[in-house]
């Protein structure tokens, strides 16, 4: 097998595939949380994925991708055994769950399958896990199988109600919560606006609250600085002091306007790659 | 030397001295007086055979030259595009000053160079196998010139460079105009048909582990340079229009984001500020011009403090960089984009703790420079990952790593040197270190059978 071969690809929904990657030195010391940086060709852009699972044994590491931009287009053009260009990792801090007893994993959209590792890691310590899944509608809502096999109680809600559920993963915690329920750590993952308002949610009802970054990054390994945030006043690179930060300290707004800084250039290489 | 006229390559990224013809390296070779105690080469970090090599491009014997440069300078062609010769080999020249001048020794080593590497020369020998197993992390100058030297003492040299193309600062940090990166890579795979194995996307720290590494090796060089950019620490330095150096000139240099059909997006402001004025703020202000911008290079102190070498100060003042001296920011300006730079003028007091006057902020004297691009090129310290991930390893409180002048650790079979021992600093120094760790390498290992 070629090193970065693409070895399965799946797809879970309109615009979203996952791919399974052989990788083996990226799978010798990864631990949930982590993330890999890629290129589809020697002419491509670096782009970060946090890793939704691996495998020590074959070598290979299983990433999800929403088609958005450029890069995630270009890679859903590319088949089981076609090599990526460059796949490193595992960059990132993992995962430290390890003080907490009674976790709420909380995945928003695509941020659900980047949460699998940690319901895996948890349930296999023995911990009380729950996980909320949201997503626009029920064709977006990833990994519940995965999902049931590793937690306690699985909630799906979604923004349009057609799974049966109308709402948003801050209306199921809230629900949660005032229903009795009782966490000491949500973990949240998703885009920014939703771990915003996670955070907003959980600071009320007092409930310790971790975060994971998925910040622009051009190395993924400090040089740069465009990962970089305010967590508590402080500059942090997502690189390398996260991608996890206590969500309560972290200036989302602030997270939210970098995040927009090439906006217009992404729309313009989108038109081109679709032959618009 | 001859360059491309100034008007003219603000459009493009091309090279922008353009080489000696040999007539014009003739006349200069001429000019040297071989003088007997060579004090010349005392300036040299890695010891070329300065007056030898010079001599042979005298007598026509090209491939002589190279052969004396090459057994000591693992790079030349780059070498003799970005040293500083100036405050290196060619200060000591006797000719400097009454006698017309120093001899253009830097420029003399790129002629030759690179007639070595148009006419394909490669003339260094490699000894026979030697048993001895080392491990290089980063692909840098420091790297490249160690695990040449390894390769060519016999022992299995494998490189482990963390980004997805080799040659740390060579391919990211110095642009393509100063040095073109076909050159780049040409070097480094003169340095791979040594025998060195060069392997990518592998982030010492993250993917592999010193520990892993010195048990697989007799020896393990750490060559991973200072790559951790210093910001400003003022408000408004989070705008999506705020770069550091080390990331503008990454896009625009490793990931090409100047081509108009690259991938990899940067912002092309109209009117870019860059803070600083080393030679990174001068590539960084040169490669901003070259996206048409207006670009102001704000510096707290004034001319005769800027660290950059003059050449390259010469050469942005010649492409129209406006320099704003003595003045500091203050705050970046903005809602959701830059739209400004609030700064303050400054006047000098006495030197400071390095010997360069202290800048003071005259009371009163704020004032707004209009920007939509933002560069911060105040230098870098080392990359804490590996620091991290092996705290036995004795570093300073700065990060660099602690090391004697062969690159020796605390720990054993485990040497350093260049940017990561000494902070960011030039090329050169950085191969100078690396080549006196393989030198380490070589004896530690010979004493130890």
């Amino acid at each position: 097998m070629k090193n970065f071969e693409i070895v399965a690809k799946r797809q879970l929904a309109e615009n979203v595939h996952e791919y399974e990657i052989y990788a083996p030195l990226v799978v010798k010391h990864c631990l949930a949380g982590q993330f890999i940086i890629l290129r589809t060709d020697d002419e491509g852009e670096r782009v970060p994925f946090t890793i939704c699972d691996y495998s020590r044994e074959n070598g290979t590491v299983r990433i999800l991708v929403q088609e958005i931009g450029y890069t995630t287009v270009k890679l859903s053009q590319m088949n089981v055994g076609d090599a990526l260009a460059d796949f490193v990792g595992p960059l990132g801090n993992p995962t430290d769950l390890k003080e907490f007893k009674r976790v709420c994993l909380v995945g928003g959209g695509i941020g659900s399958a980047v949460i699998y590792p940690q319901a895996k890691q948890l349930h296999s310590e023995g911990k009380s896990v729950d996980v909320i899944v949201g997503a626009r509608n029920k064709s977006l809502l990833m990994y519940t199988d995965e999902f049931e096999r590793t937690c306690d109680n699985l909630y799906l809600i979604t923004d349009d109600g057609s799974n049966g559920n109308k709402g948003f993963v801050t209306d199921m915690l809230k629900r949660l919560s005032e229903g009795g329920k009782s966490y000491d750590c949500v973990f949240a993952v998703g885009p920014l606006p939703m771990m915003r308002a996670v955070c907003n949610l959980t600071k009320e009802l007092g409930i310790k609250t971790v975060v994971s970054m998925n910040s622009l990054m051009v190395d993924g390994t400090g040089m740069c600085g465009c990962c970089r945030l305010t967590v508590d006043g402080e500059i942090k690179y997502a690189c390398i002091d996260g991608p996890e930060f206590d969500g309560h300290s972290v200036d989302f707004d602030e997270a939210i306007l970098r995040s927009r800084t090439y906006r217009e250039q992404e729309q313009a290489h989108l038109c081109n790659l679709r032959g618009r | 030397m001859p360059a491309q006229a100034a008007d003219k390559r603000i459009h493009n990224f091309d090279e922008v001295a353009l080489g000696y013809t040999p007539e014009l390296a003739a006349a200069e070779a001429e000019r040297c007086l071989h003088c007997k105690n060579a004090p010349c080469m005392k300036g040299c970090p890695v010891g070329v055979h300065i007056p030898d090599f010079i001599e042979r491009i005298k007598r026509g014997d090209m491939e002589g030259a190279i052969s004396v440069i090459k057994s000591d300078n693992n790079l030349p062609a780059i070498c003799g595009r970005v040293c500083p010769q100036e405050n290196q080999c060619e200060k000591y020249c006797v000719r400097i000053g009454k006698l017309g001048g120093a001899v253009a020794i830097g420029n003399l080593e790129r002629f030759a160079a690179d007639w070595a590497m148009n006419n394909s020369v490669e003339n260094r020998t490699v000894s026979e196998k030697n048993g001895m197993k080392v491990a290089v992390i980063g692909s840098g100058p420091a790297s490249l010139s160690c695990a040449g030297d390894l390769a060519r003492a016999g022992a299995d040299v494998t490189v482990y460079e963390a980004l997805h193309k080799a040659g740390g600062v060579l391919v990211y940090g110095i642009p393509q105009f100063r040095l073109p990166k076909e050159l780049v890579q040409k070097e480094i795979d003169s340095v791979v048909s040594l025998g060195v194995k060069i392997v990518t996307d592998v982030v010492v720290g993250k993917t592999l582990f010193i520990d892993e590494l010195l048990e697989e090796n007799d020896a393990v060089f750490i060559g991973s340079g200072a790559g951790l950019p210093s910001f400003l620490k003022i408000k408004g330095e989070n705008l999506g229009g705020v770069y550091s150096a080390n990331e503008y000139l990454t896009r625009l240099n490793l990931m090409k984001a100047y081509k108009s059909d690259s991938v990899t997006p940067v912002l092309r402001g109209k009117k870019v500020v860059v803070v600083g004025a080393g030679n990174v703020a001068m590539d960084s202000a040169r490669t901003a011009r070259r996206l048409g911008a207006e670009v102001h290079l704000v510096y707290r102190r004034s001319r005769e403090e800027m660290p950059a070498r003059a050449e390259e100060i010469e050469h942005a003042e010649e492409e129209g960089i406006i320099f704003d001296l003595l003045v500091n920011p203050i705050e970046i300006l903005g809602d959701n984009s830059v739209s400004g730079m609030r700064c303050v003028k400054m006047e000098l007091g006495e030197p400071d703790a390095s010997g360069r006057r202290r800048p003071h902020e005259i009371e009163g004297s704020e004032f707004d420079i209009e920007c939509d691009e933002v560069i911060v090129a105040l230098g870098t310290t080392p990359n804490p990952i590996i620091k991290n991930s092996m705290p036995e390893l004795a570093t300073t409180p700065k990060g660099t790593i602690i090391a004697d002048e062969y690159g020796r650790t605390n720990i054993k079979g485990l040497y350093a040197g260049g940017d990561a021992m000494t902070g960011a600093a030039t090329v050169i120094l950085a191969m100078g270190a690396g080549k006196r760790s393989a030198q380490a390498i070589i004896e530690d290992y010979k004493k130890s059978r």
